[in-house]
């Protein structure tokens, strides 16, 4: 069985897999509830200046009936006293000794920072995590996003945390920039031993039709928010494979961003995270999803023939890269398996009205079948019989086929098939010669 | 007892609630081209009013549902969607539960009703009514749809009922698991608003003759349906016990007085289709003990549908297969007797009952009724299959005097094609007056 246990910056967990700082980290007595279940690491609801939160404070986006495919707050951070928060990771530290406690913080002025940094450290965090990510309220005050937003102040900052603390200082860092790299290197130049991210998208989730009041509505009124969850996982796949692949940084990520389970988690740490957070999942459906998380995380390392974690780490990595340097000449094309087809032609409109007109029924409004040289309605290969079709299909007189000659390749049809393994996209490149966009380039240059 | 019988039988299928409903509805794959409208006699844009539903603009799926079958609410719960549209759905190909189009189908439709009732706002606007008016022969599914196409064009309809009830079979013949009388009617009393005129407790010929309203009318639409129940013809079907099945499920459905006799233990249904198969599953839910159905033929031979056989099977009633009724007698108990023969044995079997019911179909009464129109051998009106227009060019026909006895939405389509049909007629004619 692969080793799961990390060291992030220093940062010793059982596994990789923490609670991000939010509801789920809230008071101590719920993080030991999330290492009985087998959470590594927890970073701690943001500690500062206790604040007033408003009610209500979520929205979520519903989509075709799954419920929170992305979540919204606008909830600050603690609205505990600073004292009762310390007393607690105090006591969780003491009874875990062997997890994660990390503790977010967010506040103001050097001399702040220097405090809470020395009151959390004396009450045992194994790290400490600055805020610079909230995307709402807490920004109106100068903190949050406003300072990762700002290299300079983010830098400044975070060389104060390293003058001040003794154990890893985290940079957390806000995707509402528009250049992840830009903060990325300046925490790195201020001293971080790590950097968390995403934090939350600045948001409105929606608004209330009959009131016409934004959600989450207080009162008559309401705010943007941090937007989380599934939908935004592709957002942060993306900021930390970035910062992985760019040679200044050069500090453990902390991976966060729609983390859900084992998958998700593996698909972050082969881009290059160390650990990875969770908040969305765990307020959906509670600390319990670790189990697989851990058991399907292990599995697929075996799998791999992996031993530990870090083996995974930035495995995908040297597979990302400029759209320049893609190959031109690879090309594939559409297969419609005529047995597993159900005949809902969902392949057949997506193709027809959002792509490139590659793929024909026996009803397509085609009279006769004719040559034309570009795409269009009517199949360019002559059949009289669409190709595809087998005897043994279920639904012949529905199954769509693929016009080979004009299909581009774009994956659209795999995508909006509901049947797993009827389209699969087939490698029919001819020759082995590789070339791309910024090969042509220098070839024309020379 | 001051309601009928059909009171006491409870809801097969009940309303989704919204939450069921938006499940539901976020199953459907939305397909393109899809086969469940293709199986749709009226052809209803059904992924379409479920995305509608999924999206919850109910009126709007309402609309796309009763814009092309005024009856959507009844036939959302009478239409055997498993061998019509759910029956195509591509789930089954994917070994999955097909979409309840039924269900969701009723879920709109009842939401408009509820919601136009309500509000005193209505989803369509009829034209201004001309001078054209069109008179309607019975006021079941056929006639009704056909009126409603022509009150939205501005053409006046009259339909005449001889019953004191409208809607027909959908009022009298429905199983009361899936529709109730009081639903049927409240339904026609929706559409009524739309501008059609009914007049019941009308006979034609004695009340009102043919002749006048082809004089009076500038069409007339034949939507009669069958007559009362026929007899095989064999001794002793007189006997007292002795029932027509749609007569007994009209009693149940529509008789306030009528009630099952106490020591009722035994009945025999003779018939293979759905009638046969629809009063004998009523019977056993009223609690009848012991309830057969006799057919000559084989179980997989039976008209009827499987799955309301299936159904019937699990409340209690039993299939009797290859046997010939041959003739009623009486026990010296006073017991009926059921003398049959099975039709590859020969043998001789005597079946004893408290009742019998005859279900093996329904006299076709629209040509003796309107002797003005052809029928063929099997007294059925003859009709062009696209405008069902009969062989004289004013009249029209639809519904079960056509074809002999198929589902409400055949007959829903049927009068819709019609209607169809009239208003080209009169938009070639140009104004009635001109």
């Amino acid at each position: 069985m692969a080793d799961l246990s990390i060291n992030m910056c220093g940062i010793e967990s059982p596994n990789p897999f923490w609670l991000a700082s939010g509801p789920p980290s809230n008071c101590g007595e719920q993080v030991m509830r999330a290492f009985d279940a087998g959470w590594g690491g927890a970073v701690w609801k943001t500690l500062g200046e206790p604040i007033v939160n408003v009610s209500s404070r979520l929205g979520s986006i519903d989509y075709e009936g799954n419920r929170m495919s992305g979540l919204n707050n606008i909830e600050l951070i603690t609205d505990r006293p600073l004292k009762t928060n310390f007393e607690e990771i105090y006591e969780v530290k003491k009874r875990y000794p062997k997890h994660a406690v990390v503790v977010s913080l967010m506040v103001n002025s050097r001399e702040d920072w220097r405090e809470i940094i020395q009151r959390s450290e004396d009450a045992g965090a194994d790290g400490l995590e600055l805020n610079f990510g909230c995307p709402h309220g807490m920004c109106e005050r100068g903190m949050g996003s406003s300072v990762g937003q700002e290299p300079d102040v983010l830098s400044r900052i975070t060389s104060w945390a390293k003058e001040f603390a003794t154990v890893p200082v985290l940079i957390k860092l806000t995707p509402n920039v528009g250049d992840i790299l830009v903060p990325g290197v300046a925490a790195v130049e201020g001293g971080a031993d790590g950097l968390s991210l995403i934090n939350t998208i600045k948001s409105i989730i929606g608004v209330d039709l009959e009131k016409l009041v934004p959600l989450p509505s207080v009162r008559d009124k309401s705010t943007n928010g941090g937007y989380c969850g599934p939908a935004v996982k592709p957002i942060a796949l993306h900021m930390v494979g970035a910062l992985a692949r760019d040679p200044r940084i050069n500090i453990p990520i902390s991976g966060i961003g729609g983390i859900g389970n084992w998958r998700d988690a593996a698909e972050f740490i082969a881009l290059g995270a160390t650990s990875v957070q969770v908040c969305t999942a765990v307020m959906h459906y509670g600390y319990r999803i670790v189990e697989d998380m851990i058991d399907g995380l292990s599995n697929y390392l075996d799998d791999m023939n992996l031993s530990s974690v870090s083996d995974l780490v930035a495995k995908a990595i040297p597979h990302y890269t400029d759209w320049g340097n893609l190959d031109l000449n690879y090309k594939v094309i559409a297969d419609i398996d005529a047995e597993k087809c159900i005949g809902c032609q969902l392949c057949y409109i997506a193709c027809l009205d959002g792509a490139h007109q590659c793929i024909h029924t026996r009803q397509s409004p085609c009279s006769a079948f004719h040559g034309t040289s570009d795409h269009g309605m009517n199949p360019r290969i002559k059949v009289q019989t669409p190709v595809t079709h087998s005897q043994k299909s279920r639904v012949p007189e529905y199954v769509p086929f693929v016009d080979d000659a004009e299909c581009v390749g774009c994956n659209l049809c795999h995508l909006v098939c509901p049947v797993p393994g009827c389209i699969t996209m087939v490698d029919s490149s001819t020759g082995s010669e590789s070339g791309s966009w910024n090969e042509r380039l220098s070839k024309m240059e020379k | 007892m001051t309601t009928p019988l059909e009171s006491r039988f409870q809801d097969a299928k009940p309303l989704y609630s919204e939450s069921e409903a938006r499940i539901e509805a976020n199953r459907c794959l939305y397909c393109y081209d899809a086969p469940c409208v293709k199986a749709c006699p009226v052809g209803i844009d059904i992924p379409g009013f479920i995305q509608q539903i999924a999206s919850r603009n109910i009126r709007g799926a309402a609309k796309t549902i009763l814009q092309v079958n005024p009856l959507g609410l009844s036939t959302s719960r009478v239409c055997p969607v498993e061998e019509l549209c759910a029956g195509a759905c591509v789930y089954h190909q994917h070994d999955s539960r097909p979409i309840n189009i039924g269900r969701l189908q009723r879920y709109a439709t009842e939401q408009a009703l509820h919601w136009e009732m309500s509000s005193g706002k209505t989803l369509f606007t009829p034209e201004i009514t001309g001078d054209r008016k069109v008179a309607l022969i019975g006021a079941g599914p056929a006639s009704i749809s056909c009126a409603a196409y022509l009150a939205m064009a501005g053409v006046h309809p009259v339909i005449f009922e001889k019953d004191d009830k409208p809607g027909g079979l959908v009022t009298t013949g429905i199983a009361p698991y899936k529709l109730q009388s009081l639903d049927a009617v409240a339904e026609i009393e929706w559409l009524v608003r739309l501008g059609i005129e009914i007049r019941t407790g009308v006979t034609i010929g004695s009340d009102v003759t043919v002749d006048q309203l082809l004089t009076e009318y500038d069409a007339l639409f034949v939507g009669t349906g069958l007559g009362k129940d026929t007899f095989p013809g064999i001794d002793g079907e007189t006997e007292t016990g002795v029932w027509g099945a749609t007569e007994l499920i009209r009693r149940i459905k529509a008789d306030d007085h009528f009630q099952l006799p106490d020591d009722l233990n035994r009945v025999i249904i003779i018939g293979g289709g759905n009638t046969a198969i629809d009063i004998a599953h009523e019977l056993a839910l009223l609690g009848v003990p012991q309830v057969d159905i006799i057919y000559r033929r084989t179980v997989a031979e039976m008209p009827g549908y499987q799955h309301e056989l299936v159904a019937a099977r699990k409340s209690g009633v039993r299939m009797i297969e290859k046997a010939k009724p041959l003739s009623i007698s009486r026990t010296s108990d006073g017991d009926l007797a059921l003398n049959a023969e099975h039709t590859t044995s020969g043998e001789q079997i005597q079946f004893t009952a408290d009742w019998i019911v005859m279900a093996i179909g329904q006299a076709k009464v629209a040509g003796r009724l309107i002797p003005q129109i052809e029928t063929d051998n099997k007294g059925l009106v003859i009709v062009d299959p696209l405008t069902r227009r009969s062989s004289h060019p004013k009249i029209y026909a639809g519904g079960d005097c056509i074809n002999g006895g198929k589902e409400v939405v055949n007959a829903v389509a049927d009068g819709r094609e019609a209607a169809f049909a009239m208003l080209k007629e009169f938009e070639k004619n140009g104004s009635r007056n001109g």
